[in-house]
């Protein structure tokens, strides 16, 4: 197990080291020196030059490059050329939003699923069973934003109960904060959760068949109970894998449920640095995301070997 | 050996032949120019030739989600195609050299591309080269390697464990000729299927992108746009995002569908190689991997 995790770990780290020269390489490409957009066309020479210098990027990309990826271990994302703030905090703030965002989601999604795939599977034979399979197929069909639009339209529009955007600060009004992220959070955990009840639904169904469920029903427990005590850790391997591989989609919903909820996440943040053409901001956010979905593959490659010691060996 | 026609096959073919109608119609005739803007038109309701009513411009809805089709339609094979095209022969390369150095190369970088989702991708390359229609197709496409690479490697890996490899090899075939001639049509029902879920995948994608504004630029109609430019109009003239939203989602699960029904029509030899499903398809239930671009082989 330790050398496993070891092995893992190395990888995670050079990928993250590779996924930090694409990003910083293609933000390299971007048309546009940042000193002369900030002084204009009427600006002097000297003075972009002294810019230059003040930004640092009259230094070689490399020696720019490794000041930028170093100053992100230690949570330094750089000041912004166009705002002229530090961006760490930027982040560290959105990422918060967005992380409650994402779990928020998360949780919906799992209490969707974990009982209406459980339900499909063991009632798959008759017609209630099947009607949530057609379900979550038509939920895997619709895209979280179009949820989003859905949801403000009933609740927002037609039954005015909650607000169709906007976001309270958890510290300011607790409960407005709650009404604010309840439907961003269905958006997300609906759509999700069509998707991960069909993948509960046909683990439970592959438990359901084996011997040993067989062997507890024969000793006389009821179907509910064998697969209560038997079947649900097993049938929950393949489904935490699936899991978190839908986090980093989630994620990436995320950015686009934002924008349609007007909610101040990683994603607002990313789409109007590239609006303002704030390089070093762009950078930055791609670099978190980039970082999380790694992240998030790493832990699942760890859960997997934990649920599943014969994948210990593999590379 | 072939499966029936099944309900999958018949209702995904339906509307994916739908959505490819309109967008080929689109070509010759709509029933109004779908870009022309006309104040005296502004938010007309349905009726009297405009089938779906007008827009805030005045365009005709109907028109503009029969050439949204074509948009769509075009993101997606570009999409897809650049996919497989790079991901099935490094996935194929990768499964027939299984403990190469190659093979664990195409792996870590499959794995890096991964990290990248398609919306990363289309953001960074929308800030470099403008975004558009060109840069969301690159990167949905680019996005969707990793899956197809994996598909393949896990196919071919099966592939290459059978006798009549086995025989191909002792008769001193070489490997290029092993490739085409043996590996190629015995994993091609499987890209075909992984074609068909990744479509649907791209079709979300492009949705997304154009509603975020780094997909098809306007005029051209893509429904993801229409979806955005209709949102601020939600609590007066809701039927604008309607018609673009149920659009979008009769695509997806279209092609959803069709890869579901493909994969039992082409291939029931399928259903080993895909483990531990072949119970819940037995039962006529929903298979588990090849949504949202989730692989088995991880």
């Amino acid at each position: 197990m330790i050398v496993y995790l070891v092995k893992r770990l190395a990888v995670l780290l050079a990928s993250t080291a590779v996924a930090g020269v694409v990003v910083f390489a293609f933000m390299a490409l971007l048309p546009g020196d940042p000193a002369e957009i900030a002084l204009g066309v009427n600006a002097t020479p000297e003075a972009v030059a002294q810019l230059r210098q003040q930004y640092g990027t009259d230094r070689p990309p490399v020696t720019q490059f490794l000041d930028w990826f170093g100053g992100l271990v230690t949570g330094d994302f750089g000041t912004s050329y166009v705002t002229s703030s530090p961006i760490g905090p930027q982040i560290g703030e959105r990422l918060a939003v967005t992380a409650v965002l994402v779990t928020g989601g998360m949780v919906i999604a799992l209490l969707v699923a974990v009982p209406a795939g459980t339900f499909a599977a063991v009632h798959h034979r008759n017609p209630l069973g099947a009607a949530i399979s057609a379900v979550s197929q038509v939920g895997i069909a619709i895209p979280a934003f179009l949820a989003g639009i859905l949801l403000v339209f009933v609740f927002a529009v037609k039954a005015q109960a909650l607000p169709s955007g906007g976001y309270v600060p958890m510290a300011e009004d607790p409960a407005q904060w709650l009404l604010s992220l309840l439907l961003p959070w269905l958006s997300l955990g609906l759509v999700q959760g069509a998707v991960l009840t069909r993948y509960v639904r046909s683990s439970v169904l592959d438990v359901m068949r084996e011997d040993y469920l067989r062997t507890a029903r024969a000793k006389g427990r009821g179907r509910m109970g064998a697969l209560w005590r038997h079947g649900l850790r097993n049938a929950s391997i393949p489904v935490v894998t699936v899991l978190g591989l839908q986090l980093a989609t989630l994620l990436i919903g995320a950015v686009v449920v934002e924008r349609v909820f007007v909610i101040p996440g990683l994603g607002d943040l990313l789409l109007n640095g590239v609006a303002g053409r704030d390089l070093l901001l762009v950078q930055g956010v791609v670099m978190v995301l980039v970082v999380a979905v790694l992240l998030i593959n790493f832990v699942v490659d760890l859960a997997y070997a934990v649920l599943d010691p014969r994948l210990r060996g593999a590379p | 050996m072939r499966g029936r026609m099944n309900a999958g096959l018949i209702v995904g073919g339906t509307l994916v032949a739908l959505v490819v109608i309109a967008a080929l119609v689109s070509f010759v005739w709509t029933p109004h120019d779908p870009t022309l803007v006309d104040a005296a038109r502004k938010l007309r309701e349905p009726g009297g030739g405009y089938l779906l009513g007008a827009d805030k411009f005045g365009r005709d809805t109907f028109s503009q989600l029969m050439v949204g089709a074509r948009t769509t339609l075009y993101v997606g094979i570009v999409a897809v195609g650049i996919a497989a095209l790079i991901g099935a022969p490094l996935g194929m390369i990768a499964g027939m050299t299984p403990h190469g150095w190659l093979s664990e190369l195409v792996m870590r970088v499959n794995d890096l591309v991964f990290a990248f989702p398609a919306l990363l991708l289309a953001v960074m390359l929308g800030a470099v080269y403008g975004a558009g229609t060109l840069t969301a197709m690159i990167a949905i496409g680019v996005a969707t390697v990793p899956a197809f690479a994996r598909v393949a490697r896990a196919a071919t890996m099966q592939v290459m464990v059978t006798d009549y490899i086995l025989a191909a090899r002792a008769a001193g075939r070489g490997r290029m000729a092993i490739a085409g001639r043996h590996v190629l049509p015995n994993i091609a029902s499987m890209l075909i299927v992984q074609a068909s879920v990744s479509f649907a995948i791209a079709i979300l994608a492009e949705a997304a992108l154009s509603f975020l504004g780094f997909g098809t630029r306007p005029p051209t109609p893509s429904w993801g746009r229409m979806l955005q430019e209709s949102q601020e109009l939600l609590f007066s003239t809701p039927r604008l995002a309607l018609w673009p939203g149920l659009a979008i989602a009769l695509a997806v699960l279209g092609f959803n569908l069709l890869g579901d029904g493909l994969r039992d029509y082409l291939d029931p030899k399928l259903r080993r190689i895909r483990e531990r499903t072949r119970r819940s398809e037995r039962s006529g239930g929903p298979t588990k991997e090849g949504l949202r671009g989730v692989s088995e082989e991880r």
